[in-house]
């Protein structure tokens, strides 16, 4: 079956239906739709096990946050790609900055196990069923996860940063 | 054929006096002399820089000719520490540790502008230059520097040695310099 | 196929290994010693740190901790024009620039929906071929240091200066190159640059062989490498192994070929598999992958196209510095881009390119504004280097560090 992003979103919303798949839109050639987070782990379990699709390689995931979104400021985004067909899709799953806690991937991807830490360390993402779920980049002392919009990006305690060499 | 004798470059004496038979000159002249000649480098490569250090140990820019031919792995038998490349935050207290397991005396070379000053990555997570943990002696500027831009650090470094006073790792300055870094 | 010149004791040593994994099992109530391996360690390239528990001299467990040069690469992302952030990812897998570079580029290009001309395509592809070849050139002579055969690497590091004269004369620099431009490139190949690559294909095929001829059927090697960190196929899928690494264990992806950019369908090159997914197949396929470069860059280099060397969008490519001098309309799109004030549509996209270790992917989400909103960095290192502590326990230690060197982890990839 070739597959086309028309043919896969049908056959995902006639599985899991049209609340749990919705806003799939297309903006670079790869298909991409949310979800919500009580289905992500099915419908990737689904996509893995399913003959015609074999979407079987988790190429990457990524937090992103959206402050201004409210109720569901923190976005996963989980892009797989089904080596046998070539075909390349994104799933989405937003949640609230408060309670930002996602069932974790590593039971179908080993790969998942080093982004799910690191999507941690960065976002605060909560994986619940996760090994090890601790820093991996930043060292275990640090208070926040540097990747929100609202933390700066410079060091805070410089003090060789004088206004007047940037001429403010 | 090139006459092998006139290419290769002979370590100056060092001032003195000399007559028949006899060179007489100060201990402190000839003990810089000799480290200045075999400085064995301690190469902390962290990431881009340590590539071209590899360019500058290998066959096309020599390092040897500057007597270092043997990076010393060993925090204990090397006299520069040369830190190349980015250090985070993480890092930092690693760098301090091989500086404190190294013998006096010691020298400290930051190689680029990631150890130098944090270079291009002025962010939360990374030192904002070595200096911040450890004295340096010579900074060597580029990102990364070019293979002769290191040996022109290396050779800043063997003047230093050449130069430096036996007695000056005991003075109060050194102790002082050395105080400031919370370094026994 | 690179792994025909397989030696029948292949078999034995399998056997072998399998005997010591079941005395492993016995062995796993006594007394283990735990060792430090890194940060600092000569013998491994990079910062990483591996706490092991060692039975004697093989490993029971490793627990791998990374970090140590993290540079917040994606936090800084998002606070630069999109033209400051190519020098980022130069500093990323720091062996192959180009490739990061122009892959970034052409991840732009497409948020923008820019065409680049043939020829600017076919330049970037000779670029990143002899930025692939530096990076295998690099992994491999570095497997033959661990190895104990310091010769190879001597030799081969000189090749690699005259890869650095080429980007030079292309860029103006050796290592972290920036080079290129969001359009294309920022300048036609000089003749210079021409008679250069022309002489390195000549000369290069020559120095590869003998370095083939000394570590390929070399029986120090083959003694140190064959069977050595091996990992099946489903479980580098799992793992998310991608490029020279996944192609050893057998499997044909290559970014390349199953999403071809900058032309590359115009090019006939194979991909090399390995079998067994070992250290020695790893350094076969990358042997042969350098091979394969060669042939891409021969094809590019011949059939080079006429045309311009960028795209005519004049919005985001800088003006040639004589008509900023001379044209009120080159002046100020010189002054827009260079300070960082050309607005991005908006958009979301994913491209990927097949960087010196796998599939190097960028996701950029524009928000209409003058920086990305996000910028993910797929690195390949990162996630492949997870499978590093099951690749090596049952291991001796001295086989872990052949094991890392021959995955090519680069720890500015890593930690990002």
């Amino acid at each position: 079956m070739e597959l086309t992003n028309e043919n896969v979103l049908g056959k995902l919303i006639a599985q899991f239906g049209e609340e749990n798949i919705f806003d799939a839109y297309d903006p670079d050639g790869i298909m991409t739709l949310t979800t919500t987070r009580e289905n992500i782990i099915a419908l990737i379990q689904y996509l893995y096990d399913d003959k015609d699709l074999q979407v079987q390689f988790l190429t990457t995931m990524a937090g992103i946050h959206f402050p201004d979104h409210k109720g569901r400021e923190l976005c996963m985004m989980y892009q797989l790609h089904s080596l046998r067909h070539n075909y390349r899709l994104r799933i989405k799953v937003f949640v609230p900055a408060e309670d930002p806690v996602l069932p974790t991937l590593t039971n179908i991807y080993a790969a998942a196990n080093w982004m799910e830490r690191e999507a941690y360390d960065f976002y605060g993402f909560i994986f619940t069923g996760h090994p090890n779920l601790i820093r991996i980049l930043n060292i275990e002392e640090m208070e926040y996860h540097p990747m929100l919009k609202q933390y700066p990006l410079e060091d805070q305690t410089r003090e060789d940063k004088i206004d007047t060499y940037f001429g403010r | 054929m090139s006459d092998l004798n006139k290419d290769i470059n002979m370590a100056e004496a060092p001032e003195g006096h000399s007559g028949a038979g006899f060179f007489a000159t100060s201990f402190e002249k000839v003990i810089g002399l000799a480290r200045a000649n075999s400085l064995w480098p301690l190469p902390f490569a962290t990431s881009c820089c340590g590539i071209e250090f590899m360019a500058t140990m290998g066959a096309t820019y020599d390092i040897s000719r500057f007597g270092s031919e043997r990076p010393s792995f060993s925090p204990r038998q090397a006299d520069i520490l040369l830190v190349m490349g980015t250090i985070a935050k993480k890092m930092g207290p690693v760098v301090k540790q091989v500086y404190e397991q190294m013998a006096e005396p010691r020298w400290v070379v930051a190689v680029g502008a990631c150890a130098t000053s944090g270079g291009i990555f002025d962010s939360y997570s990374v030192l904002q230059g070595i200096d911040r943990v450890v004295p340096v002696d010579v900074y060597v500027p580029g990102c990364p520097p070019r293979p002769e831009q290191i040996l022109d650090g290396l050779m800043r470094v063997q003047d230093l040695a050449k130069n430096e006073s036996l007695r000056r790792r005991n003075s109060p300055e050194y102790q002082a310099l050395l105080a400031s870094y919370n370094i026994k | 196929m690179a792994t025909d010149n397989k030696t029948a004791d292949t078999d034995q040593l399998q056997e072998f290994r399998d005997n010591r994994d079941l005395k492993l099992q016995d062995k796993k109530n006594e007394n283990l010693t735990t060792l430090n391996l890194g940060p600092t360690h000569p013998a491994t390239h990079g910062i990483f740190q591996n706490i092991l528990q060692m039975d004697g001299e093989v490993i029971m467990d490793a627990v791998p901790t990374i970090g140590y040069i993290h540079r917040a690469f994606e936090k800084i992302a998002e606070r630069r024009p999109f033209y400051q952030i190519t020098p980022l990812t130069d500093r990323m897998n720091y062996c192959s620039s180009p490739i990061n570079n122009m892959g970034y580029h052409m991840t732009v290009e497409k948020l923008l929906g820019i065409e680049i001309p043939k020829r600017a395509q076919y330049i970037r592809v000779i670029m990143m071929e002899l930025a692939r070849i530096s990076d295998h050139l690099i992994c491999n002579s570095i497997l033959g240091v661990d190895s104990g055969a310091f010769t190879g690497f001597l030799y081969v590091m000189q090749e690699r200066e005259h890869i650095y004269d080429i980007y030079e004369e292309v860029c103006g620099a050796r290592l972290t190159t920036n080079m290129g431009r969001i359009g294309g490139m920022e300048r036609d190949l000089s003749p210079k640059a021409l008679h250069l690559i022309g002489e390195f294909l000549k000369r290069f095929p020559k120095v590869w062989a003998e370095f083939e001829k000394m570590l390929t059927r070399n029986r120090i090697f083959i003694d140190r490498t064959v069977g050595v960190g091996a990992i099946t196929a489903e479980r580098a899928l799992s793992y998310g192994f991608t490029g020279p690494n996944l192609r050893a264990t057998g499997v044909d992806y290559d970014v390349r070929v199953m999403n071809p950019y900058s032309s590359y369908g115009d090019f006939e090159f194979e991909i090399p598999v390995g079998a067994k997914g070992d250290t020695y197949d790893r350094y076969l396929v990358r042997n042969e992958e350098v091979w394969q470069s060669l042939k891409i860059i021969e094809q590019a280099y011949k059939n080079l196209p006429e045309g311009s060397y960028h795209a005519d969008a004049p919005h985001y490519y800088l003006p040639p510095k004589q008509e900023v001098y001379t044209s009120m309309e080159a002046l100020i799109y010189h002054f827009k881009i260079v300070m960082g004030e050309i607005d991005a549509p908006k958009g979301e996209v994913y491209h990927s390119v097949e960087g010196g270790n796998g599939e190097l992917g960028f996701y950029l989400v524009s928000d209409g504004g003058r920086t990305p909103y996000r910028l993910h960095f797929r690195r390949p290192c990162f996630i492949y280097y997870q499978a590093y502590t099951e690749m090596i326990v049952g291991g001796q230690l001295a086989d872990a560090i052949l094991t890392l060197s021959s995955l090519n982890v680069i720890a500015g990839e890593l930690d990002a």
